[in-house]
């Protein structure tokens, strides 16, 4: 476990009751959890590797009490973790020892329906499978669909500004997204666009979209919702190798296609998935690329053929398109499956999430493949093929002395990867806690400090979730100039929190 | 006084760092009527020109900001790519000939077409950045893939941001392949709330209408026309007109207008030329708003349009007087939306913003956020009156 959180502020912690008893005046009632047993709930989020309890957990219910809160927690200096459904891969709702855990789990109704102007308005505690739900009934659907849409949140979704197997065609969170409600710190409450589809002014939703919890509190979303396409086909093709799956990728772009869906796995994702839900994957080939298209049936007949001819020039041995609605689920089911069936076949795995140009993928992978030799442990690759997004899961063993260490030197290698190549350290999971202390492989001092100023424009001090996105010195070190370079500090004689 | 004219991030970065008065950026200056007359220096941009790297596959192109519109627009075209939220250029707007706006004032300005309606706007496409901010700094935000959210999401800031935040030198595009094929359904003689009712229907239905126009017989003497527009592989086109046909049945009957002439009314939609009187308004409204406002309008004298479904109303009035600009902005604030003074007098200028204003928590956090990037105000130049 390599990486650490702030230290405690101790005068905090001396004032626990205190501030406890305060908090249960805000939010009467079940609202305020404060034994350890019960904390427990929350001491993780997706990033199983690293648990903190935190110092007391607030539900509140209504934006007032979540206003209330948030302003006396400004008053006394008093940290503050938002979480929603606690799924973030990166450590984003990890909580703090000294810190307020605000759980938006009780915001979670569907306030307002609007068909005519196809949107729908609801609290951030719904889940992303929640809205689809509800308005599917009359042809519609929210487009972002992260494969953990059955638990995650609207509200984690705007603060990670998740995406999903269909973002290439119908965009990310931030597409879809019209407007919220913020509450900033210091208890302001504030609505950020609406339901024109811009802003009259700056546009900061698109600034508090992806922002990780540490500019405010959402306590309201307006979605786009999209009519259902009529029909969706898949197809289903197996390469020698990634190189030649690579090749029908830019291919298929190519020749003016954009898919719905575009996804690649790896010999050994393949092997894993097929073993967890017996899809029907063929077991003898390098790679697989699902290819989703939709829209009218004339449409998926036409791409589906244009397609299925890509794939055979560029090398693929097996192509096979659905025939019916089942089979394309079954398609899908080992590809949605991929990370549960990769924690069958290894006591635990580690998810990564670089974005790479596509070109550099078999470069990527060969190097992938090489690193993890050099380290002693295998890796198995999904991939957003269509925008570039790469997921290697790092196969280890917690209970082995030293691998855990081993496969997080193993994940920052591949990310330093990623951006040597003209990529990113994250597509879709965020920076969180995980890849805090890589941020200076891709933006400069000044950059960061930069993106600390617009921070400290909506939490002058830094209460909300930090500890997070930036590396820890860049917080402390009050926006003045600390050049961090191999770990050595300017002033090391200095004590940072 | 003589313009600035950068032509590297060194240079511009000294500039910035060593001006003593505020400065306006400026592209091709097609929207230089917009907001209130200045005297601060200009800045332009049109030395820092030119492609850095276009891989089509990619679906990316990273370009100097200086770089004509036009010229990326081709250099896409030639590649059978496009910028999906059709951004245009507003010279003909102020009565210049078209050709001079540039790929960072677009962006700037966040200027899109008809399209934005499904294909998502300036916004949604600015990837990654290279800017100068006020500071005299050099920013890299955002990254060059289509795919990043890698801190926190700046370049969404400086779209739209009309240059208050800092001068990009350098863009990162998202661009997808361009339409095959483009056709366009109509149905005539509606009034503003069924025709209104007809978009809303077709942007609401499976068959992937791109854009919804509604034209009254003021903009187009051929009649009111309610357009919808369809693009994609010709299979899928066809087919798509067929399902919305039978979807639209009780709207009325759908005829399909002929390319050119089709053509020429997007483009009109597009760039409103044809409302040319001194006064010209852009509202942004939830779009099922939009048919009441455009009657309560009407009856002011005014004459519109709805693009985006409803959601984009266009109000022009021929007479220099106008309506009252705070009454306008009160119809649109009632309406949940808000109106944009784009084209207008000097004297108005001078009195009137050109943005329509924020409740003050919202106006004193965007005067902290753009504090953020030019604590000294070089770029604030007393266009926006609103500081
Ligand atoms: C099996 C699995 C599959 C996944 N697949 C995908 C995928 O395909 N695509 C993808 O993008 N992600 C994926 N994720 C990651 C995760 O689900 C997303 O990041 C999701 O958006 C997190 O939502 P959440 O409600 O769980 O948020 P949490 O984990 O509770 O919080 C995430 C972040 O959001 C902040 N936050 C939460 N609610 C609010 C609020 N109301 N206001 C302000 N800040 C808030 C938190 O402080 C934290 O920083 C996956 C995760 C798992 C476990």
């Amino acid at each position: 476990m390599t990486i650490q959180m702030p230290a405690p502020d101790q005068t905090v912690l001396a004032r626990r009751s205190e501030i406890v008893a305060a908090l249960a005046r805000i939010v009467p009632g079940e609202g305020v959890v404060s034994d350890e047993p019960s904390l427990r709930a929350f001491e993780s989020d997706g990033l199983t590797a690293y648990a903190q309890l935190p110092m007391v957990a607030v539900l509140p219910e209504t934006v007032s009490q979540v206003a209330a809160i948030l302003r006396y927690c400004s008053d006394n200096g008093i940290k503050v973790v938002p979480r929603g459904s606690g799924t973030s891969l990166s450590g984003g709702a990890l909580p703090l020892a000294d810190g307020v855990l605000l759980g938006m789990g009780r915001f979670n109704k569907v306030l307002r329906i609007d068909y005519a102007d196809r949107i729908a308005v609801v609290q951030p505690g719904v889940t992303n499978l929640a809205i689809t739900r509800a308005v599917e009934g009359e042809g519609f659907y929210y487009a972002p669909d992260p494969s953990s849409q059955i638990a995650c949140s609207i509200g984690g979704n705007v603060a990670e500004n998740a995406g999903g197997v269909h973002c290439l065609k119908y965009g990310l969170t931030t597409n879809n997204v019209l407007g919220v409600e913020l509450v900033l710190i210091d208890g302001t409450v504030l609505r950020l666009g609406g339901e024109a589809l811009e802003p009259a002014g700056l546009d900061l939703l698109g600034v508090v979209v992806g922002s990780e919890g540490l500019l405010g509190v959402v306590t309201e979303v307006t979605v786009r919702i999209l009519s259902k396409p009529a029909t969706a086909r898949a197809l289903l093709m197996g390469f020698p190798d990634a190189k030649s799956a690579g090749n029908a990728v830019a291919a298929v772009i190519g020749a003016g296609i954009v898919p719905a869906g575009m996804e690649m796995m790896d010999r050994p994702a393949i092997h894993a998935a097929e073993a967890f839900v017996h899809a029907g994957y063929p077991l003898d080939v390098g790679a697989l690329l699902i290819v989703e298209v939709d829209g009218p049936e004339a449409e998926c007949d036409h791409l589906a053929e244009v397609i299925g001819a890509i794939g055979r020039e560029n090398g693929a041995g097996l192509v096979r398109a659905s025939t019916s609605e089942a089979e394309r689920m079954a398609f899908w089911a080992g590809r949605k499956a991929a990370f549960p069936a990769v924690g069958r076949i290894s006591p635990d795995y580690y998810c990564m999430d670089g974005t790479i140009p596509r070109r550099q993928l078999a470069h990527v992978l060969a190097r992938i493949e090489q690193l993890g030799d050099e380290c002693g442990l295998k890796v198995a690759n999904v991939f957003h093929a269509g925008d570039g997004n790469l997921h290697p899961l790092i196969l280890y063993d917690r209970d082995k002395p030293g691998e855990l260490d081993a496969a997080e030197e193993f994940g920052n290698a591949i990310l330093r990867l990623c951006v040597e190549v003209g990529g990113v350290l994250t597509g879709e999971h965020g920076v969180g806690i995980e890849k805090r202390d890589l941020m200076g492989e891709m933006f400069t001092e000044t950059d960061l400090e930069q993106q600390q100023r617009v921070g400290r424009a909506f939490d002058p001090q830094a209460l909300l979730n930090p500890g997070k996105v930036f590396p820890m010195l860049h917080r402390c070190a009050e926006m003045g100039r600390v050049h961090v370079h191999n770990g050595q500090t300017r002033f090391p004689e200095l004590p940072r929190f | 006084m003589e313009a600035l004219r950068p032509t590297s991030v060194e240079d511009l970065c000294a500039i910035v760092a060593e001006s003593r008065e505020p400065l306006e950026i400026r592209g091709g200056g097609t929207k230089a009527l917009v907001g209130a007359p200045n005297a601060a220096r200009v800045l332009d941009m049109r030395g820092l020109a030119g492609v850095i790297d276009y891989d089509p596959a990619e679906l990316v192109i990273t370009l100097r900001a200086g770089t004509p519109l036009r010229k990326v627009t081709e250099l896409l075209a030639a590649n059978g790519q496009h910028l999906p939220f059709e951004p245009w250029d507003h010279a003909p707007l102020f009565s210049k000939p078209a050709g001079e706006a540039t790929i960072g004032g677009v962006i700037a300005a966040g200027v899109a077409g008809p399209r934005r309606v499904t294909a998502g706007g300036a916004r949604d496409h600015l990837l990654g950045l290279t800017a100068v901010t006020g500071r005299g700094e050099v920013l890299v935000a955002g990254a060059r893939v289509v795919k990043n959210v890698t801190g926190y999401d700046v370049p969404k800031l400086f779209a739209g941001s009309w240059g208050r935040l800092g001068a990009m030198a350098e863009l990162t595009l998202k661009v997808l392949p361009a339409p095959r094929e483009t056709a366009t359904l109509a149905i005539a003689g509606l009034g503003p709330r069924a025709a209104q009712a007809a978009m809303a229907a077709a942007l609401g239905s499976p068959h992937g209408v791109c854009s919804a126009a509604h034209l009254p017989q003021t903009f187009d003497r051929a009649g009111p026309h309610t357009l919808l527009r369809f693009a994609g592989f010709a299979p899928s086109v066809t087919a798509r007109c067929a399902g919305l046909e039978a979807t639209l049945a009780a709207h009325g009957a759908l005829i399909r207008l002929p390319e050119d002439y089709a053509d020429r009314l997007w483009a009109e939609i597009t760039v409103p030329v044809p409302l040319d009187g001194p006064v010209l308004w852009r509202l942004a409204l939830p779009p099922s708003e939009a048919p009441a406002l455009a009657e309560r309008f009407e009856a002011d004298g005014a004459r519109w349009f709805m693009d985006w479904g409803g959601g984009l109303l266009w109000l022009e009035w021929e007479d220099e007087a106008g309506m009252d600009p705070a009454e306008v902005r009160a119809v649109a604030e009632v309406a949940r939306g808000h109106a944009m003074l784009l084209r207008a007098p000097e004297a108005l200028r001078r009195s009137v913003p050109a943005q329509h204003s924020r409740l003050a928590a919202l106006m004193a956090l965007e005067g902290r956020v753009r504090a953020a990037f030019d604590p000294a105000g070089v770029f604030e130049t007393g266009r926006w009156l609103d500081v």
